[in-house]
């Protein structure tokens, strides 16, 4: 059998406790172990983005964080700050200018977005372009979501 | 809101379009935006086993030995199966087309049997308990190769020295001569001949979401269910059916949420078809989906292409003639159903497409490779013809002195000119060709773009502007695939169902990938019927559940299933007034629906709430006349007829900084008009044409598939890779010429690919621009820093 650690940790907030293959990183666990499918998985080496989430409040790959690492963090998907209402400026502002069409970048997108937004400055179109180029998206020409963003960051419509 | 009259583009009248026009954010993008979709690896099925492949590490191998012991003891491990095992349950299949004359293509099996001919073809599959396991299976597999001769540049393949498929005799699966004939003639008197030969590179789709598929076989019914991430179900239900000898009625194909598809979704893949078949055999769930390398190793490429190209050219700057020679590589198969033989079918159909020159010459030739296969991806074939006829232009303007604005405009197809036959015998019903240079040269501001451009490189500064101009193929008819003798659908269906509370359920065959296509219908079906969109629910994606169709591809989703919706919106309104006449005992004639009531006709006084229309149809029926039976259920379908395709037009503008110590282009701006017909939702489509640029850019300046020259891929992963991030792209501005098509009562064309095609002859020309003081030109795709600075020459 595989080497395999006992691991607990609070995820949306609420304690939960597994054994988990050491090898598991941090999305499949939240995927396969949680069912907290809202989290994708498109790239599994770090490039794409559409495995973020949050763990111990700053944004990670969670396909380069295994479960193991994440024993004793408190870790924050889509499906938990959706019904946190943390996301829901973001949410409406990507409803609104329809910055998002598949949909499979988007958890991991709104991610970066809440990012940026905690830093509570005013950012330029440029710096917002710069947060995001983590987080591929290759439906949407990346514009409206810019302008979702910055509408949300700067308070502007 | 109120309802859309037909049809909405009469001549001389206004029409109340309802929603249709409206900006309306996607009601189904909620359950996205909240990570609560449901997509293939989204779902948990009990019992659910999970494929791996074990792929080919050869471009080109005779399998002598493959050892599936270990690989069976291992943990996890449910069975392991080789190509004759697969094959046992899952028909081969070839992939040619009746109308596509003397293509050719050997079968092609689920899992090859004896002979690997690409890199990443898949040879054995294992299935496991969990993906993990089975991916520990298959480094279990021990295989015995004998290493063949490989073929991986495409004038090697056309010279035949080495035959990949000896049986066929060549490497050409398919090749297609067109000559309107003067073409000689034209060349031999022409003040002005320009040519060149221009390179495409090989890149993908990438979707975000891999390939997926889950099959679901059910032994007593001998029934198959499959989730599949697919933009067709109806032609995967036809084909599971025929090649896994299940009746069709028992075969049902469900894609729910699809992320992101541009045709990399439309084909026969063999690992997904193995999938299903294992599902047959196991019986039991079968889950695969591709990950990110196998992706790049079998998803389908695209492009690969090198044209020479001349033009003919009188000294006032009038287009005579059109000469082109275009080789492509396909791999070693050509892909099922649609075939291989499209894309440069597109090239020769296209080329020159918006000029109005009469005589035109082709030839073209698709070969085979041992590289991973191509097919029909985003815009297909457009991109390529786009970019060779605006370069080759381009070319003759700088040979005459003339600006390229102006050059176009001498010979863009005049808007008036309609309807008109192209030399390639492409029939245009109406195009728009210089309302939309006009729009464009307004809307960027290209005078002073001009003089801002040649102030700077006083400066050492090197921008350019380039200008592409484009038509494109959407809405097409059964003469794209049906003629061909593929069973692949030109016709789509919508059923309207008026529920008891007053909300209306769109059932529609096309389907939904994220360019929102159901928040389309749901503004016909609202407009048309005459209630709030709040009161449409659509569902799409599921062959037990819609009419018969075929779905998303051809930028086809909204002309032809839109019209369905808005033709059964329609007839459902009319049969709801039956009711509403039949309860109130006026005639028909005297009612309307208006915002979720029935009203009357000439007072608008609310009459009825269609909730209460509802409850005594399906609940009181006993309260109307004996007589009288209510159909609150209609369906409606629509194929396109009189025209081959629906053409759109549009033109596309890029400005681009070159810098010239390292070869880095940055883009400054773009901007796009397009003609697509009838706007259905602005936002959406703008938003979806923005999405195509970027895909387009990023065949002009970062993707390609790099092969080396043992027949290995060698950047197929996402670092390596290169695709478009928001950081390097600029602000993209849109803008609209409406010209419905008559052909229907909505008048919408398609708009999903017009960015794609466009794009990339826009940066190249743009680019070429820039470079122009150092008299250099780059045409071999993507203009990758190292390409730019050698044509400086620099390195």
């Amino acid at each position: 059998m595989e080497h395999a650690n006992d691991i607990t940790l609070t995820v949306n907030g609420t304690r939960v406790s597994r054994r988990v293959p050491a090898r598991q990183h941090l999305v499949d666990f939240l995927r396969d172990e949680l069912g907290l499918t809202g989290s994708h998985i498109g790239c599994e080496h770090g490039v794409c983005g559409a495995c973020t989430v949050r763990v111990n409040g700053e944004i990670v790959r969670g396909c380069l964080m295994l479960a193991v690492q994440a024993d004793g963090c408190t870790v924050d998907t889509i499906e938990g700050l959706s019904d946190a209402k943390e996301l829901e400026a973001l949410q409406k502002a990507f409803h609104e200018r329809n910055a998002l069409q598949c949909g499979f970048c988007t958890p991991g997108m709104l991610m970066a977005a809440l990012d940026l937004t905690k830093k509570n400055t005013k950012v330029t179109r440029e710096e917002i372009r710069a947060h995001i180029s983590g987080n591929y998206c290759r439906c949407t020409g990346y514009q409206a979501i810019v302008d979702a963003i910055e509408e949300v960051v700067n308070g502007q419509g | 809101m109120g309802k859309a009259e037909l049809p909405l583009h009469a001549p001389g009248t206004q029409v109340d379009r309802g929603y249709i026009g409206e900006s309306v954010p996607r009601p189904n993008a909620q359950r996205l935006l909240q990570g609560r979709g449901a997509f293939i690896d989204d779902l948990r099925l009990p019992r659910l086993a999970h494929v791996a492949f074990f792929r080919s590490p050869h471009a080109h191998a005779r399998i002598k030995k493959l050892d599936f012991e270990k690989a069976r003891r291992a943990d996890g491990v449910i069975g392991v199966f080789d190509g004759r095992a697969v094959a046992e349950y899952c028909k081969p299949w070839v992939a040619v087309l009746g109308h596509l004359k003397g293509i050719k293509s050997p079968p092609q099996h689920a899992i090859a049997i004896e002979r690997a001919c690409w890199q990443g073809e898949a040879l054995a599959a294992v299935v496991a308990e969990s993906r993990s396991q089975a991916e520990d299976a298959v480094a279990l597999i021990e295989a015995e190769w004998e290493e063949l001769p490989v073929v991986v540049d495409m004038e090697e393949s056309l010279q035949n020295k080495t035959t990949i498929h000896p049986e066929l005799g060549d490497n050409i699966c398919f090749n297609r001569e067109l000559d309107t004939g003067g073409v000689e003639e034209a060349f031999a008197k022409a003040d002005v001949v320009v040519e060149d030969t221009f390179h495409f590179g090989r890149h993908t789709g990438v979707c975000l979401e891999g390939r997926a598929i889950l099959a679901d076989y059910n032994a007593a019914e001998h029934s198959l269910t499959v989730y599949q991430a697919t933009q067709a179900p109806h032609m995967m239900q036809d084909i599971f059916s025929r090649h896994l000898g299940i009746p069709e009625a028992n075969v049902r194909v469900i894609a729910k949420d699809v992320g992101g598809s541009f045709g990399i979704k439309v084909h026969v893949y063999p690992d997904e078809m193995a999938t299903a078949a294992l599902s047959i055999m196991l019986r039991r769930p079968v889950k695969f989906v591709a990950d990110r390398l196998e992706s790049f190793l079998s998803d389908i490429h695209a492009r690969e292409h090198r044209v020479k190209v001349r033009l003919a050219v009188s000294k006032t700057g009038e287009i005579v003639a059109f000469d082109l020679d275009d080789l492509t590589a396909i791999g070693p198969y050509s892909v099922y159903p649609r075939t291989s033989g499209i894309e440069g079918n597109q090239v020769v159909n296209l080329t020159g497409g918006p000029y109005r020159h009469q005589k035109y010459r082709a030839k073209m030739n698709v070969v085979f490779t041992n590289k991973n296969l191509t097919c029909q991806y985003r815009a297909v074939g457009h991109p390529i013809a786009v970019a060779l006829t605006e370069g080759i232009v381009d070319l003759a303007a700088q040979k005459l002195g003339m600006d390229p604005a102006q050059f176009r405009k001498i010979n863009l197809i005049a808007d008036d000119a309609y309807p008109y036959t192209f030399p390639s015998g492409l029939k245009f019903e109406q195009l728009s060709h210089h309302k939309a240079l006009d729009l464009l040269l307004k809307t960027m501001e290209y005078s002073k773009l001009r003089d801002e451009q040649s102030r700077l490189r006083q400066q050492g500064i090197y921008r350019g502007i380039g200008i592409a101009a484009m038509i494109e193929v959407t809405n097409p008819s059964p003469a794209f695939y049906g003629v061909g003798g593929a069973r692949i659908s030109a016709q789509d269906g919508a059923t309207l169902r008026l529920e008891p509370t007053g909300m209306v359920t769109v059932m529609c065959s096309v389907t939904e990938q994220g360019q929102g296509t159901e928040a389309a219908f749901a503004q016909i079906a609202a407009s048309a019927v005459g209630i709030s969109i709040d009161k449409v629910k659509v569902i799409t994606g599921d062959t037990g559940v819609t009419p018969y169709g075929g779905g998303t591809w051809a930028s086809r989703g909204a002309g032809i299933g839109g019209e369905a919706v808005l033709l059964a919106g329609r007839a459902l309104r009319s049969n709801m007034l039956d009711v509403a006449a039949a309860m109130l005992k006026m005639d028909k004639t005297e009612l309307d629906v208006e915002k979720n009531y029935v009203v009357n006709l000439l007072t608008r006084e609310k009459k009825i709430d269609l909730a209460e229309l509802g409850r005594v149809a399906y609940f009181r029926p006993d309260t109307l006349p004996l007589d009288f039976q209510s159909e609150l259920t209609v369906t409606r379908h629509y194929t396109p007829r009189q025209y081959a395709f629906a053409f759109t037009n549009g033109i596309q503008a890029s400005l681009v900084e070159v810098d010239v110590e390292t070869g880095f282009v940055q883009l400054l701006k773009h901007w796009c008009v397009e003609d697509s017909g009838t706007v259905i939702n602005p936002m959406l489509v703008d938003e979806q044409l923005r999405g195509g640029v970027v895909q387009g850019i990023g065949a002009a300046l970062f993707e390609e598939c790099v092969y080396g020259p043992d027949g290995q891929l060698l950047n197929g992963n996402l670092a390596d890779y290169l695709v478009p991030m928001a950081g390097e792209m600029p602000d993209i501005v849109c803008a609209h010429i409406e010209t419905p098509t008559r052909q229907s009562q909505l008048g919408a064309k398609g708009v999903g690919e017009a960015g794609t095609a466009g794009a990339p002859g826009a940066v190249m020309n743009a680019i070429n621009d820039a470079l122009l003081p150092f008299n250099a030109r780059v045409t071999a795709m993507p203009f990758t820093p190292e390409r730019i600075l050698k044509a400086l020459k620099k390195v």
